[in-house]
């Protein structure tokens, strides 16, 4: 039985790349300088784009509100530094596509200087609603990357009624270590979010998932937790991508949530730990989430480590601060299994950007592409259990409804199966690609229907103003035969005319 | 043996004339096909095809009375969804298909006079008489009505912008 068991606690899913992580995870956090200024844009997050409510010109405190919520699934952006709004306009996002997206744009006066904040000294006081109330208006969203509103999640786990909070330490991702840091600077912040989070959503224990390559981050949580025991600090094996978050919950509870489900619905809520970390300052010292930890790795840099830096700086004045030896062959921000490659350094750093990359020519350098062997490496590597082969082959004779049947909604786009392939297929670019024309697809439906809906409205409304203006002559022609009628036939007739 | 044919004569002619009843008496006034062929068109009875509106167009396909390629603001991709409903094989490369494509106004040539208005199928031209008029993008269906119509040239279509939500990862060379 033990053999057994031994056997099976390596998960069969997934990969384990080198991580790359030393040095720059061991150096300690350093803080970036006030930069001059900052590009706060209006779309951190998963949902709808946040509403300017400053002017051009305005002075803003940090902690400022800049732009607030709009729609069920949106957050407010705040200011991160202290100074004058000089534009409110288009900047570069970090996107693979180099396209713009609206940007809130602070000088900084270099005061940074705090607006007043509003802390509570005993949050388990607060009712839950309070709590993600307070949540949602500091802007708090998943700092694992996935950047979906943290308040929503809390009102979500609330609802179905979850027991069990997990909070993922599990920072997968070969090169970053900002997760990694914040546990070992930051061990109280992360447990007592993790309490508040759990007063939140009504749960009993929260499972503290570490990946067990990074010992100091578990031996500083587990000091952290010793006091609470229902945060419980769990090592995980070290696998990719045992962050993602079903991969996490199925390694700590063994509950496999099912496809088209989300995690509350099997009973679990996953926060990241910096999110525990925002949630913390939001809640204990008012604070928004303004800042974060972010590592800044790569061959191309002379000093890699983590930064805490203002959200809104610069992917340049990040590189500048901790040098470069050279020009990077490739900037990416995020890991680099699923991160976004960036065009140039002129984007702002948003609340979802755990890393920046800067790689040399060695570590950028791409295999040539070969046919597929059809070896199975990628569906062994596959932690969903999908088939990459069959559905890449699909998506390349241009059956997209074929993919779907080999469930191209469950990729999780965790690159697993590019990094095995042994011909070097980019496999994720073509589910990428395929998910975005289904998207287009469907929004193309949309549309159409839109325009059916207004078309029809267009012919009602004519046949309602054919009708009216009918029965208004009809109407005209009664009086008028009516008025002819009263008046006597010897009356003269300009008097009827007049009428 | 007499038996065999007889019954199986009877249950000929008996079944034989339900057929025909319910031939007569449960016919379906239109083709369905019609109905199918007409949700597949854009519906924004723009009338570029020649035809009235899209019901009109529908039931020309039905009939086999016009070409499966006839809707230019549908595009390619309407093209192959009629085609394969009907079953036929077509070039497709002979369909002009530029993307997507929005209505604009010059507003320095406008002046007002309303025409692109009345005929816009789905009211997405706003302005009043002698005011310059604008395009609301979220109704326009790009069927090019209103080009036509603007007697200073002051209507263009332009192809729909890309932006970051509608942004798609290319497909990668294939081997």
């Amino acid at each position: 039985m033990r053999l057994i068991e031994r056997f099976f606690k390596e998960p069969r899913w997934g990969v384990h790349p080198d991580d790359h992580k030393r040095p720059a995870a061991d150096v300690p956090l350093r803080v970036l300088p006030q930069p001059a200024r900052v590009h706060m844009p209006l779309q951190q997050h998963v949902g709808g784009a946040a509403r300017p409510v400053v002017l051009v010109g305005q002075k803003v405190l940090k902690g400022q509100l800049l732009a607030q919520s709009q729609g069920n699934i949106s957050a407010p952006i705040h200011a991160s530094v202290s100074g004058t709004v000089t534009a409110i306009a288009e900047v570069t996002a970090p996107h693979p596509s180099g396209l713009g997206f609206a940007a809130i744009t602070i000088e900084s006066d270099f005061a940074d200087r705090w607006i007043d904040t509003d802390p509570v000294a005993d949050p388990f006081a607060l009712a839950p609603e309070e709590i993600a109330r307070r949540t949602a208006a500091a802007g708090v969203v998943g700092l694992g990357g996935a950047t979906f509103p943290a308040a929503v999640k809390f009102v979500l786990g609330r609802r179905l009624g979850v027991r069990t909070l997990i909070v993922n330490g599990g920072e997968c991702e070969p090169y970053v270590s900002s997760d990694d840091r914040i546990m070992r600077d930051f061990p109280e912040q992360v447990v007592d979010g993790a309490r508040i989070i759990m007063h939140a959503i009504g749960a009993d224990e929260s499972l503290v998932g570490i990946e067990d390559n990074k010992p100091e981050a578990i031996a500083a949580m587990t000091r952290a937790a010793a006091a609470y025991p229902e945060v419980k600090i769990r090592p995980v094996p070290a696998r990719y991508p045992m962050g993602s978050d079903k991969q996490l919950i199925q390694t700590l509870t063994g509950k496999e949530v099912p496809a088209d489900a989300r995690a509350a619905e099997v009973g679990v809520l996953v926060h990241n730990v910096s999110t525990c970390a925002a949630v913390h300052k939001a809640i204990r010292l008012g604070q928004p989430l303004v800042e974060r930890i972010v590592t800044i790795n790569g061959a191309a840099v002379t000093a890699p480590g983590n930064i805490f830096a203002p959200l809104g700086t610069l992917v340049d004045d990040l590189l500048a601060f901790c040098g470069l030896a050279q020009a990077p062959a490739r900037l990416i921000l995020g890991g680099p299994m699923m991160g976004t490659l960036l065009r140039h350094g002129r984007v702002p750093l948003v609340k979802g950007a755990s890393g920046i990359l800067a790689f040399d020519a060695v570590e950028a350098a791409v295999p040539e592409v070969g046919p597929c062997i059809r070896c199975g490496s990628c569906t062994r590597a596959c932690p969903m259990g999908l088939l990459p082969l069959e559905m890449a082959a699909h998506i390349r004779s241009g059956d997209l409804d074929g993919a779907i049947g080999y469930s191209l909604s469950d990729c999780i786009s965790c690159g697993c199966c590019a990094y095995v392939c042994p011909s070097h297929i980019p496999l994720v670019q073509y589910f990428s690609h395929a998910k975005g024309e289904l998207s287009a697809r469907e929004r193309a439906k949309l549309r159409t229907e839109a325009g059916k809906r207004l078309a029809e409205a267009r012919l009602a409304r004519l046949e309602r103003d054919a009708r009216e203006k009918a029965e208004v002559a009809a109407r005209r022609k009664a009086e008028r035969a009516a008025a002819k009628a009263r008046v006597p036939s010897p009356q003269p007739e300009p008097q009827e005319a007049s009428t | 043996m007499f038996i065999a044919v007889a019954s199986l004569t009877l249950m000929g002619i008996a079944l034989g004339g339900l057929l025909g009843l319910a031939a007569r008496y449960l016919a379906v006034e239109e083709n369905p096909l019609e109905a199918e062929l007409q949700a597949l068109l854009p519906g924004s009875q723009c009338g570029q095809c020649g035809f009235v509106g899209c019901a009109q167009a529908a039931a020309a396909l039905a009939r086999n009375e016009a070409a499966p390629t006839l809707c230019p603001p549908g595009g390619r991709a309407v093209a192959e969804a009629i085609a394969a409903r009907l079953g036929i094989r077509i070039d497709l490369a002979a369909v002009r298909d530029d993307g997507p494509q929005l209505a604009f106004v010059a507003e320095d040539i406008c002046t007002g006079c309303c025409r692109c208005s009345k005929v816009c199928p789905t009211d997405a031209i706003i302005g009043a008489a002698k005011q310059i008029h604008n395009v609301i993008r979220e109704a326009c269906t790009g069927c090019g009505a209103c080009v036509d119509r603007c007697p200073t040239e002051a209507m263009g279509m332009v192809p729909v912008p890309v932006t970051l939500p509608h942004w798609i990862w290319p497909r990668p060379a294939t081997v």
